[in-house]
């Protein structure tokens, strides 16, 4: 599996990109680095809010939530959290967060 | 992986080198080798899923490791060609269609511009006879006289670390969808040859990830997604608050409830991803309009079946669990969503994988007294053959003018139209819903009808390009009553087709959207005691 350095740290990822183990390796130098990857210039507290409700929830249930669960959690409708993460909160938000990309018939 | 731009891929389709456009092929097929590069290939599959895979009871899952596609040396096992041609040998006897299947061809070519894979990448390796040729050049050396004597002259080959990498990349650029089949004079089922070359591929430890994963999910929580039953609760409950917020109307699902009448089974990505959530929105204001008396399950909760794509050991396992879980709760009979595979699964291997069921009743709808005797071994009906009925003794309240802010068309969805002959249903749903709906041109639907290009588990984005190719003839097709009757909306029965003909939808013909026809008929239905709101954008209408 390939591995990114950034700041001096290593990261395991798969080949989406997404932190191989997950959260367990999540740090602030993992957000800095999606960050850039991500075309974010500055992280705001409204990034920092859709982070920690995906990290809370997937706690909780194992799995990302739904869309529009987390737009109800964070209130931030679709439109808001693609302005914040230009890749989707799939793409983007759950892999800054060390969240696991979901699969099935999404 | 960047996808190419519409107009550069247009073009490479319609000039690129193919035998559709007259190109001739300089060398002889087996003298070309496979060559993986990003973009071409899925992902393997990880090594801890195969591994997971294999400890479990009733399932074999051998030689994990970590390994690429681009790899020269796959690291398969000591003795691979033994595995493969014992694999060969066993499935041979097993299979008495597998056996006719390669010895019945004559390659009169019929199903050769007849698969999507190949209109959409003109690689004449995706002509469905030479996909199959690629296992029955093998079968040829190993198996038969004229082979073993003649050897390539017979169109026979050895089997060789090349020959697996390019079952490997045909395999997976098969959506096993047989529409090929429709028009084979033998009826050749193509599709059981991919499974085939599929099942023998896993047995050297070579599989996706985008396949392997779900499979591993459904195995340790009921479903491809790995919704735990409470996540799975939370879902289903968050969707019924969205229909209370745009009816006024409160539904209090219950979930794995015995001395229910029926247990209803649907893909979990309906309680997931959206679109699929419209579509479970419709089921829950159907039954409740009907005061239909059934449960969810958290343990049955997917419908589908990545099995299918990945061995029969694994289909049977996964199967199993629905038929279990009817047993357990106590229940008549088996509702199934809008699924696609699930109903090739059910109408054509069930009975003998796990049937009879006989614990079961044969389906009766308890709205209209109708029994589905067409269910009666497997005990399961299709939402749309309920719906139909229903609709046919006039027991669904609808305003149709709720949906005139669509134009809709149908695209049949694979297995149900192939596998289980689901074509008159869906349209008679439709009928009754909708006042504006158009069909597209006549061999692209119903038996003939075209792949959403992303099946048997290659919904994955790393292979978007062959992805937008395959469905091109989809698309395309789309695309001529978006432009001739104003279409705007692509209905369908399958999960997979809702995420995969989106993203189709979003590259080739963006004004056109992608919906369960559930969806349609939950829209539809005028509730008792609605105190509904203007909704624009029917059950996708944010408030």
């Amino acid at each position: 599996m390939p591995t990114v350095e950034h700041n001096g740290k290593s990261f395991q990822v798969d080949e989406d990109g997404f932190l191989l183990k997950g959260m367990e390796e999540w740090n602030a130098e993992w957000v800095d680095y999606v960050k850039a990857s991500e075309g974010i210039s500055e992280l705001t507290d409204e990034h920092q809010k859709v982070i920690d409700a995906l990290q809370e929830y997937y706690k909780k249930n194992g799995i990302a939530p739904m869309v529009r669960i987390l737009s109800k959690t964070t209130g931030y409708p679709l439109k808001r959290i693609y302005e914040l993460f230009p890749s989707g909160p799939g793409k983007g938000a759950c892999k800054m967060a060390g969240l696991p990309k979901p699969t099935g018939c999404v | 992986m960047a996808v190419a731009k519409l107009e550069q891929l247009s073009q490479s389709v319609v000039q690129g080198p193919s035998l559709a456009t007259g190109a001739i092929p300089t060398k002889d097929w087996m003298d070309i080798p496979v060559v993986f590069k990003p973009g071409n290939y899925a992902f393997p599959a990880k090594k801890d899923k195969v591994e997971y895979l294999n400890s479990q009871s009733g399932l074999h899952f051998p030689n994990a490791r970590d390994w690429s596609p681009e790899d020269d040396d796959w690291q398969l096992p000591e003795n691979w060609k033994e595995i493969i041609i014992n694999g060969l040998r066993e499935r041979l006897e097993k299979f008495r269609s597998l056996k006719i299947f390669m010895d019945c061809c004559v390659r009169c070519g019929a199903c050769a511009d007849k698969c999507h894979f190949f209109l959409g990448t003109g690689d004449p390796k995706n002509m469905p006879v030479l996909r199959a040729e690629l296992l029955r050049s093998v079968y040829r050396n190993d198996f038969t006289l004229a082979g073993k004597v003649l050897g390539r002259l017979a169109g026979a080959r050895e089997v060789t670390p090349e020959v697996i990498k390019e079952w490997f990349m045909y395999s997976y650029q098969c959506t096993e969808c047989r529409r090929c089949s429709a028009f084979c004079p033998y009826g050749i089922d193509t599709a059981e040859v991919t499974i085939v070359i599929r099942e023998l591929l896993h047995l050297l430890g070579i599989g996706i990830n985008w396949i392997l994963e779900p499979v591993s999910n459904s195995n340790r929580t009921g479903n491809h997604m790995g919704l735990q039953p409470h996540t799975f609760k939370d879902n289903v409950e968050f969707l019924a608050d969205d229909i209370e917020n745009l009816t006024g109307v409160r539904i209090n699902p219950t979930f794995n409830r015995k001395g229910a009448e029926v247990l209803f089974i649907t893909p979990s990505a309906d309680v997931f991803a959206e679109p699929g959530l419209y579509t479970a929105m419709g089921y829950l204001i159907l039954f409740e309009h009907i005061g239909l008396d059934y449960t969810w399950s958290t343990y049955a909760s997917e419908g589908g079946n990545f099995g299918l794509f990945t061995n029969n050991e694994s289909m049977k396992k996964l199967n199993a669990k629905m038929y279990a879980e009817a047993k357990r709760l106590g229940v008549k009979w088996i509702l199934g969503g809008e699924c696609g595979h699930m109903w090739r699964v059910v109408h054509q291997y069930m009975d003998t994988m796990n049937g009879p069921a006989d614990f079961l009743e044969v389906p009766k709808s308890p709205i209209t007294g109708t029994v589905f005797h067409n269910a009666a071994s497997t005990k399961m009906t299709h939402i749309s053959e309920f719906t139909a009925d229903l609709f046919k003794h006039n027991k669904i309240k609808v305003d149709k003018s709720r949906n005139d802010y669509l134009n809709v068309t149908f695209h049949d969805s694979c297995n149900p139209a192939r596998a289980m002959g689901l074509l008159e249903e869906p349209r008679y749903v439709l009928k009754h819903v909708v006042n504006n709906y158009h069909e597209m041109p006549e061999n692209t639907i119903r038996e003939q009808t075209f792949c959403c290009g992303s099946g048997t588990g290659l919904n994955t984005d790393e292979i978007m390009e062959l992805r937008m190719r395959s469905g091109l003839p989809r698309a395309n097709a789309v695309k001529y009553v978006e432009e001739k009757h104003g279409v705007n909306m692509l209905s369908c029965v399958c999960a997979i087709d809702r995420a995969t003909l989106t993203s189709l939808m979003s590259y080739w013909n963006p004004n056109v959207g992608v919906c369960g026809i559930s969806e349609l008929v939950g829209n539809a239905i005028v509730l008792d005691g609605e105190n509904r709101a203007e909704l624009d954008e029917g059950l996708r209408t944010l408030l």
